[in-house]
């Protein structure tokens, strides 16, 4: 588990490269975030640090108000626990903003996919469907979903109809292209899960992309 | 949206608003042929102009050797070297789409003709 950032996806864009290619990233207005609290192994039973988002004014409950002011941390609306190997030289307090990356680096960002409401299966599962004309009297629907008397039950599990999207998503190695400090905004080569203004936690990468495993093998 | 403008700021050219849709360009590509660069003229009717920021772009068309070619740019690609405005059209609409069916004497467009300088009140 590496260490990572709270942000927000602000959206979609182009990069021009030198040879002119036209590069899709996203935009993601990544921390400041706040340390809120350490959770240590002894203490907790995993390391992890507890990182607040988005300093919030109004309506702060008063257990949340309570658990800032332990920190000494103003009010945030976002909290998040970033689980992290070691937890060693974090501290209740510390701010960490974008400049934990760098151009060039790999980064994993995760984030809840746009909903797509209630889908039939060929959307939902990639089912191939019916001929649509020919004759063909079936199009996109179920068809068969299991046997007869034998088990006289659908197998738990089994593919159908239903709500699709709005899930928890990982888009693994995705390139740093640009980290502006200033704006604390981080410029990320491909696409991220999520409508425009979602939370999305980005963390440096966690797996060897192919290049690296290669790479490794080679040693 | 401000986030967005922030990135592309990087990303755009000053020098690329100059010319509308009507208006006749010379478009001066880079070609890259292996090792070497050199420029190329590509010039038409610019028929459309389209997106916003750096994700801008537009479309020429012009006849080639009695062949419609009709080629797209980045407004803001760095493969775009420089957009010279060879005449200026009167139109009637942002998108010239009508120009694909017409050939000849009846795709030509009307010239604008110079704005004088207002002197002020």
């Amino acid at each position: 588990m590496k260490e990572g950032l709270i942000g927000r996806k602000m959206g979609m864009t182009q990069l021009f490269s030198e040879d002119g290619r036209q590069i899709p990233v996203t935009v993601i207005q990544a921390g400041p975030c706040r340390v809120v609290e350490v959770r240590e192994k002894a203490r907790h039973g995993y390391n992890a640090l507890q990182l607040g988002f988005e300093p919030k004014i109004k309506n702060v409950t008063k257990p949340r108000a309570g658990h800032f002011k332990k920190a000494g941390v103003p009010p945030m609306g976002v909290l998040r626990e970033i689980r992290l190997e070691k937890v060693d030289g974090y501290q209740v307090g510390q701010t960490l903003t974008v400049d934990l990356f760098a151009p060039g680096e790999l980064v994993d960002v995760s984030g809840i996919s746009k909903g797509k409401g209630f889908q039939g299966g060929v959307r939902r599962y990639g089912w191939y469907g019916g001929d649509a004309t020919h004759g063909s009297m079936f199009h996109r629907a179920p068809g068969s979903i299991g046997a007869s008397s034998d088990p006289s039950r659908v197998w738990p599990g089994h593919h159908l109809p239903g709500r699709m999207g709005g899930d928890s998503r990982t888009v693994l190695n995705l390139s740093v292209a640009r980290v502006l400090p200033d704006q604390n905004l981080l410029v990320v080569r491909g696409a991220v899960p999520g409508p425009i203004g979602s939370l999305v936690v980005v963390r440096k990468s966690v797996k060897l992309t192919k290049a690296q495993q290669r790479a490794r093998k080679a040693e | 949206m401000d986030a967005i403008r922030i990135v592309e700021a990087s990303q755009l050219k000053k020098d690329r608003g100059a010319f509308a849709p009507g208006d006749t360009v010379k478009v001066q590509v880079k070609v890259v042929e292996g090792e070497k660069e050199r420029t190329q003229a590509f010039e038409g009717v610019v028929i459309r102009k389209r997106g916003e920021g750096a994700r801008a772009s537009f479309t020429v068309r012009r006849i080639s050797y009695g062949i419609g070619v009709e080629r797209t740019f980045p407004l803001h690609s760095p493969m775009v070297e420089r957009v010279q405005v060879v005449r200026r059209g009167v139109i009637r609409r942002s998108k010239l789409y009508y120009l694909r069916g017409l050939t000849g004497k009846a795709a030509r467009l009307k010239e604008k003709r110079a704005v004088l300088p207002t002197t002020g009140e």
